[in-house]
Protein backbone atom coordinates (compact mmCIF):
# COMPACT_ATOMS: atom_id res chain seq x y z
CA UNK A 1 0.00 0.00 0.00
CA UNK A 2 1.50 3.23 -1.04
CA UNK A 3 1.40 6.33 1.60
CA UNK A 4 -1.38 8.43 1.48
CA UNK A 5 -2.08 11.28 -0.58
CA UNK A 6 0.00 14.77 0.84
CA UNK A 7 -3.23 17.27 -0.30
CA UNK A 8 -1.81 19.77 0.93
CA UNK A 9 0.99 19.49 -0.92
CA UNK A 10 -0.34 18.59 -3.81
CA UNK A 11 -2.82 21.39 -3.80
CA UNK A 12 -0.61 23.84 -3.45
CA UNK A 13 1.27 23.23 -5.82
CA UNK A 14 -1.58 22.27 -8.35
CA UNK A 15 -3.08 25.52 -7.85
CA UNK A 16 0.23 27.28 -8.02
CA UNK A 17 0.35 26.01 -11.57
CA UNK A 18 -3.10 27.39 -12.26
CA UNK A 19 -1.78 30.93 -11.60
CA UNK A 20 -3.20 31.86 -8.02
CA UNK A 21 -0.03 32.92 -6.37
CA UNK A 22 -0.99 32.68 -2.81
CA UNK A 23 -1.85 29.10 -1.37
CA UNK A 24 -4.59 28.21 0.79
CA UNK A 25 -3.32 28.04 4.69
CA UNK A 26 -4.78 25.19 6.10
CA UNK A 27 -5.75 25.80 9.86
CA UNK A 28 -3.05 24.33 12.10
CA UNK A 29 -2.95 23.42 15.86
CA UNK A 30 -0.20 21.98 17.78
CA UNK A 31 -2.75 20.58 20.63
CA UNK A 32 -6.25 19.64 19.95
CA UNK A 33 -9.36 19.68 22.68
CA UNK A 34 -10.81 16.39 24.28
CA UNK A 35 -13.62 14.99 25.65
CA UNK A 36 -14.12 11.64 27.25
CA UNK A 37 -17.53 10.15 26.59
CA UNK A 38 -20.29 11.49 29.40
CA UNK A 39 -22.56 7.93 29.32
CA UNK A 40 -22.17 4.43 27.66
CA UNK A 41 -22.36 4.52 23.78
CA UNK A 42 -25.59 2.65 24.05
CA UNK A 43 -27.82 5.31 26.22
CA UNK A 44 -25.73 7.66 23.96
CA UNK A 45 -27.71 10.77 21.58
CA UNK A 46 -25.49 10.54 18.10
CA UNK A 47 -25.63 13.52 15.20
CA UNK A 48 -24.00 13.80 12.16
CA UNK A 49 -22.19 16.86 11.16
CA UNK A 50 -21.40 16.77 7.55
CA UNK A 51 -19.52 19.32 5.16
CA UNK A 52 -20.99 16.46 2.36
CA UNK A 53 -23.62 19.31 0.75
CA UNK A 54 -26.40 17.01 1.67
CA UNK A 55 -29.50 18.00 0.55
CA UNK A 56 -33.29 16.31 -0.01
CA UNK A 57 -34.96 16.09 -3.68
CA UNK A 58 -37.50 18.20 -4.67
CA UNK A 59 -40.39 17.81 -6.74
CA UNK A 60 -39.80 21.15 -8.06
CA UNK A 61 -36.24 21.24 -8.17
CA UNK A 62 -33.09 22.24 -6.20
CA UNK A 63 -33.09 23.29 -2.32
CA UNK A 64 -32.13 27.05 -1.92
CA UNK A 65 -29.09 27.58 -0.43
CA UNK A 66 -30.44 30.59 1.51
CA UNK A 67 -33.25 28.62 3.08
CA UNK A 68 -35.27 29.47 6.08
CA UNK A 69 -33.61 27.29 8.38
CA UNK A 70 -30.04 28.21 7.38
CA UNK A 71 -27.88 30.22 9.80
CA UNK A 72 -24.33 31.86 8.38
CA UNK A 73 -23.21 28.06 6.56
CA UNK A 74 -24.92 25.68 8.69
CA UNK A 75 -28.46 24.14 7.93
CA UNK A 76 -30.25 20.94 9.37
CA UNK A 77 -31.91 18.06 7.87
CA UNK A 78 -34.49 16.24 9.92
CA UNK A 79 -32.23 12.36 11.16
CA UNK A 80 -35.44 10.32 10.04
CA UNK A 81 -35.49 11.93 6.12
CA UNK A 82 -35.68 8.93 3.93
CA UNK A 83 -32.52 7.73 2.48
CA UNK A 84 -34.15 7.93 -1.20
CA UNK A 85 -34.53 11.55 -0.70
CA UNK A 86 -30.90 12.28 0.43
CA UNK A 87 -28.35 13.34 -2.39
CA UNK A 88 -25.11 14.99 -2.60
CA UNK A 89 -24.72 18.75 -4.53
CA UNK A 90 -21.18 18.13 -3.38
CA UNK A 91 -18.65 18.84 -6.17
CA UNK A 92 -15.30 18.98 -4.23
CA UNK A 93 -14.27 15.12 -4.67
CA UNK A 94 -12.52 12.84 -6.73
CA UNK A 95 -15.14 12.84 -9.49
CA UNK A 96 -12.59 10.43 -11.73
CA UNK A 97 -12.10 7.77 -9.05
CA UNK A 98 -15.26 7.51 -7.51
CA UNK A 99 -18.90 9.09 -7.46
CA UNK A 100 -21.15 10.53 -4.58
CA UNK A 101 -24.17 7.87 -5.90
CA UNK A 102 -24.52 6.15 -2.34
CA UNK A 103 -25.14 8.71 0.67
CA UNK A 104 -24.09 5.81 3.10
CA UNK A 105 -20.16 6.54 1.54
CA UNK A 106 -20.34 9.97 3.33
CA UNK A 107 -23.33 10.43 5.32
CA UNK A 108 -23.68 7.18 7.54
CA UNK A 109 -27.60 7.52 8.11
CA UNK A 110 -28.60 4.16 7.39
CA UNK A 111 -25.59 2.89 9.06
CA UNK A 112 -25.72 4.26 12.08
CA UNK A 113 -29.80 3.39 12.21
CA UNK A 114 -28.85 0.03 12.41
CA UNK A 115 -26.05 0.76 14.55
CA UNK A 116 -29.63 2.16 16.98
CA UNK A 117 -31.49 -1.09 16.17
CA UNK A 118 -28.50 -3.26 17.40
CA UNK A 119 -28.45 -1.29 20.81
CA UNK A 120 -24.63 0.02 20.22
CA UNK A 121 -25.48 3.06 20.16
CA UNK A 122 -28.94 4.49 21.94
CA UNK A 123 -30.51 6.78 19.72
CA UNK A 124 -30.35 9.20 16.45
CA UNK A 125 -30.43 12.70 17.36
CA UNK A 126 -33.90 14.34 15.67
CA UNK A 127 -31.44 16.74 13.49
CA UNK A 128 -28.26 16.11 11.71
CA UNK A 129 -26.35 19.57 10.54
CA UNK A 130 -24.50 20.64 7.43
CA UNK A 131 -21.96 22.97 7.11
CA UNK A 132 -20.81 24.54 3.48
CA UNK A 133 -17.55 24.75 3.87
CA UNK A 134 -16.18 28.15 3.00
CA UNK A 135 -12.29 29.48 2.55
CA UNK A 136 -12.82 32.14 5.89
CA UNK A 137 -11.35 29.80 8.80
CA UNK A 138 -12.30 32.50 10.94
CA UNK A 139 -16.27 32.44 9.86
CA UNK A 140 -15.99 28.44 10.51
CA UNK A 141 -14.79 29.13 13.88
CA UNK A 142 -16.60 32.00 15.45
CA UNK A 143 -19.83 31.85 13.46
CA UNK A 144 -20.65 28.04 12.03
CA UNK A 145 -18.42 26.31 14.91
CA UNK A 146 -20.60 28.12 17.36
CA UNK A 147 -24.15 27.45 15.59
CA UNK A 148 -23.78 23.88 15.07
CA UNK A 149 -22.87 23.66 19.21
CA UNK A 150 -25.79 25.63 19.80
CA UNK A 151 -28.30 23.01 17.83
CA UNK A 152 -26.39 19.76 19.54
CA UNK A 153 -27.21 21.57 22.80
CA UNK A 154 -30.21 22.06 21.54
CA UNK A 155 -30.90 18.46 21.02
CA UNK A 156 -28.99 16.95 24.02
CA UNK A 157 -26.79 15.44 21.76
CA UNK A 158 -24.18 13.05 23.52
CA UNK A 159 -21.46 12.70 20.66
CA UNK A 160 -20.94 13.55 17.16
CA UNK A 161 -20.09 11.96 13.81
CA UNK A 162 -18.16 14.14 11.78
CA UNK A 163 -18.43 13.47 7.92
CA UNK A 164 -16.43 15.56 5.03
CA UNK A 165 -16.94 13.90 1.85
CA UNK B 1 -14.71 20.00 8.75
CA UNK B 2 -12.08 19.43 11.81
CA UNK B 3 -12.44 23.23 13.25
CA UNK B 4 -16.24 22.52 14.18
CA UNK B 5 -14.92 18.78 15.42
CA UNK B 6 -12.06 21.03 17.75
CA UNK B 7 -14.85 23.55 18.89
CA UNK B 8 -17.90 20.54 19.97
CA UNK B 9 -14.94 19.07 21.48
CA UNK B 10 -14.00 22.30 23.90
CA UNK B 11 -17.19 22.53 25.01
CA UNK B 12 -17.94 19.17 26.02
CA UNK B 13 -19.11 17.34 23.23
CA UNK B 14 -17.02 14.54 22.23
CA UNK B 15 -16.64 13.55 18.37
CA UNK B 16 -15.41 11.26 15.97
CA UNK B 17 -14.07 12.18 12.68
CA UNK B 18 -13.69 10.16 9.41
CA UNK B 19 -12.02 10.90 6.72
CA UNK B 20 -9.70 10.38 3.42
CA UNK B 21 -7.91 13.38 3.97
CA UNK B 22 -5.31 12.34 6.80
CA UNK B 23 -2.86 15.37 6.17
CA UNK B 24 -5.10 17.86 6.13
CA UNK B 25 -7.18 16.50 9.11
CA UNK B 26 -3.88 15.93 11.11
CA UNK B 27 -2.49 19.31 10.57
CA UNK B 28 -5.31 20.91 11.88
CA UNK B 29 -5.86 18.20 14.79
CA UNK B 30 -8.71 16.76 15.98
CA UNK B 31 -9.70 14.62 19.04
CA UNK B 32 -10.50 10.79 17.40
CA UNK B 33 -10.00 10.34 13.63
CA UNK B 34 -10.55 7.07 11.56
CA UNK B 35 -8.80 7.26 8.33
CA UNK B 36 -9.53 5.39 5.13
CA UNK B 37 -7.23 5.91 2.13
CA UNK B 38 -9.78 6.20 -0.15
CA UNK B 39 -10.58 8.75 -2.57
CA UNK B 40 -12.32 12.14 -1.92
CA UNK B 41 -16.00 10.77 -2.24
CA UNK B 42 -15.50 7.97 0.51
CA UNK B 43 -15.20 8.92 3.66
CA UNK B 44 -17.15 6.34 5.46
CA UNK B 45 -16.71 3.50 3.04
CA UNK B 46 -17.00 1.69 0.00
CA UNK B 47 -19.51 2.96 -2.07
CA UNK B 48 -22.95 0.36 -2.10
CA UNK B 49 -20.44 -2.18 0.75
CA UNK B 50 -22.59 -1.90 3.89
CA UNK B 51 -20.18 -4.63 5.55
CA UNK B 52 -16.87 -1.56 5.25
CA UNK B 53 -18.97 0.94 6.30
CA UNK B 54 -20.33 -0.65 8.86
CA UNK B 55 -16.58 -1.57 9.64
CA UNK B 56 -15.21 1.75 9.74
CA UNK B 57 -18.71 3.05 11.48
CA UNK B 58 -17.11 0.27 14.26
CA UNK B 59 -13.91 1.52 14.47
CA UNK B 60 -15.19 4.98 14.98
CA UNK B 61 -17.17 3.87 17.79
CA UNK B 62 -14.60 1.68 19.29
CA UNK B 63 -12.34 5.01 19.30
CA UNK B 64 -14.77 6.86 21.19
CA UNK B 65 -14.63 4.01 23.78
CA UNK B 66 -11.00 3.58 24.37
CA UNK B 67 -9.45 6.93 22.94
CA UNK B 68 -7.54 8.60 26.11
CA UNK B 69 -6.33 11.59 24.43
CA UNK B 70 -6.57 13.82 21.68
CA UNK B 71 -5.10 13.25 18.02
CA UNK B 72 -5.71 9.68 18.35
CA UNK B 73 -5.98 8.22 14.64
CA UNK B 74 -6.66 4.90 13.62
CA UNK B 75 -6.33 3.76 10.06
CA UNK B 76 -9.22 1.38 8.82
CA UNK B 77 -8.35 -1.22 6.24
CA UNK B 78 -9.67 -1.30 2.96
CA UNK B 79 -7.55 -0.97 -0.90
CA UNK B 80 -9.28 1.19 -2.74
CA UNK B 81 -8.33 -0.96 -5.79
CA UNK B 82 -5.10 -2.86 -6.95
CA UNK B 83 -3.72 0.24 -8.84
CA UNK B 84 -2.76 3.60 -7.22
CA UNK B 85 -3.36 5.66 -10.18
CA UNK B 86 -6.19 7.55 -8.66
CA UNK B 87 -3.54 9.02 -5.81
CA UNK B 88 -0.75 9.55 -8.40
CA UNK B 89 -3.53 11.62 -10.58
CA UNK B 90 -5.24 13.57 -8.08
CA UNK B 91 -4.31 17.37 -8.50
CA UNK B 92 -2.33 16.94 -11.52
CA UNK B 93 -2.19 19.23 -14.77
CA UNK B 94 -2.45 15.48 -16.25
CA UNK B 95 -6.32 15.34 -14.09
CA UNK B 96 -7.51 18.49 -13.63
CA UNK B 97 -9.70 18.54 -9.88
CA UNK B 98 -12.62 20.22 -11.64
CA UNK B 99 -13.83 20.56 -14.92
CA UNK B 100 -16.88 21.02 -17.41
CA UNK B 101 -19.81 22.01 -15.50
CA UNK B 102 -17.95 21.52 -11.75
CA UNK B 103 -15.61 23.63 -12.42
CA UNK B 104 -17.73 26.86 -14.07
CA UNK B 105 -20.17 26.33 -10.68
CA UNK B 106 -16.78 26.64 -8.74
CA UNK B 107 -15.98 30.00 -10.47
CA UNK B 108 -19.51 31.40 -10.29
CA UNK B 109 -19.36 30.71 -6.33
CA UNK B 110 -15.68 32.39 -5.99
CA UNK B 111 -17.18 35.42 -8.08
CA UNK B 112 -20.41 35.95 -5.80
CA UNK B 113 -17.96 35.80 -2.61
CA UNK B 114 -15.88 38.59 -4.16
CA UNK B 115 -18.76 40.44 -4.97
CA UNK B 116 -20.47 40.12 -1.62
CA UNK B 117 -16.57 40.78 -0.10
CA UNK B 118 -17.14 44.07 -1.94
CA UNK B 119 -20.33 45.08 -0.99
CA UNK B 120 -19.10 44.48 2.21
CA UNK B 121 -21.56 41.93 3.08
CA UNK B 122 -19.13 39.68 4.18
Amino acid sequence: MSAPVRYIDRTRDYYLGQGYDKPYEWAHHEDAPFTPLTKPLSESRVAIVSTSDIAVKKPDGDRDRDNEFAVGNVYSLPSDTPIDLLYSRQEHYDQHATTLDDVNAYYPVSRLGELVDRGRIGELAPRFHGVYTGYSKRKTAEIDAPEVLRRCIEDEVDLAVMTPV
Amino acid sequence: MSLVARHLEANGIPTVMFGTAKDIVEHCGVARFVFLDFPLGNSCGRSFDADHQHQILELGMQLLEHATAPRTTVQASGIWNDDDAWKQLIFTDDQPFLSGQALENWMTAKQRYRDKKAAGEL
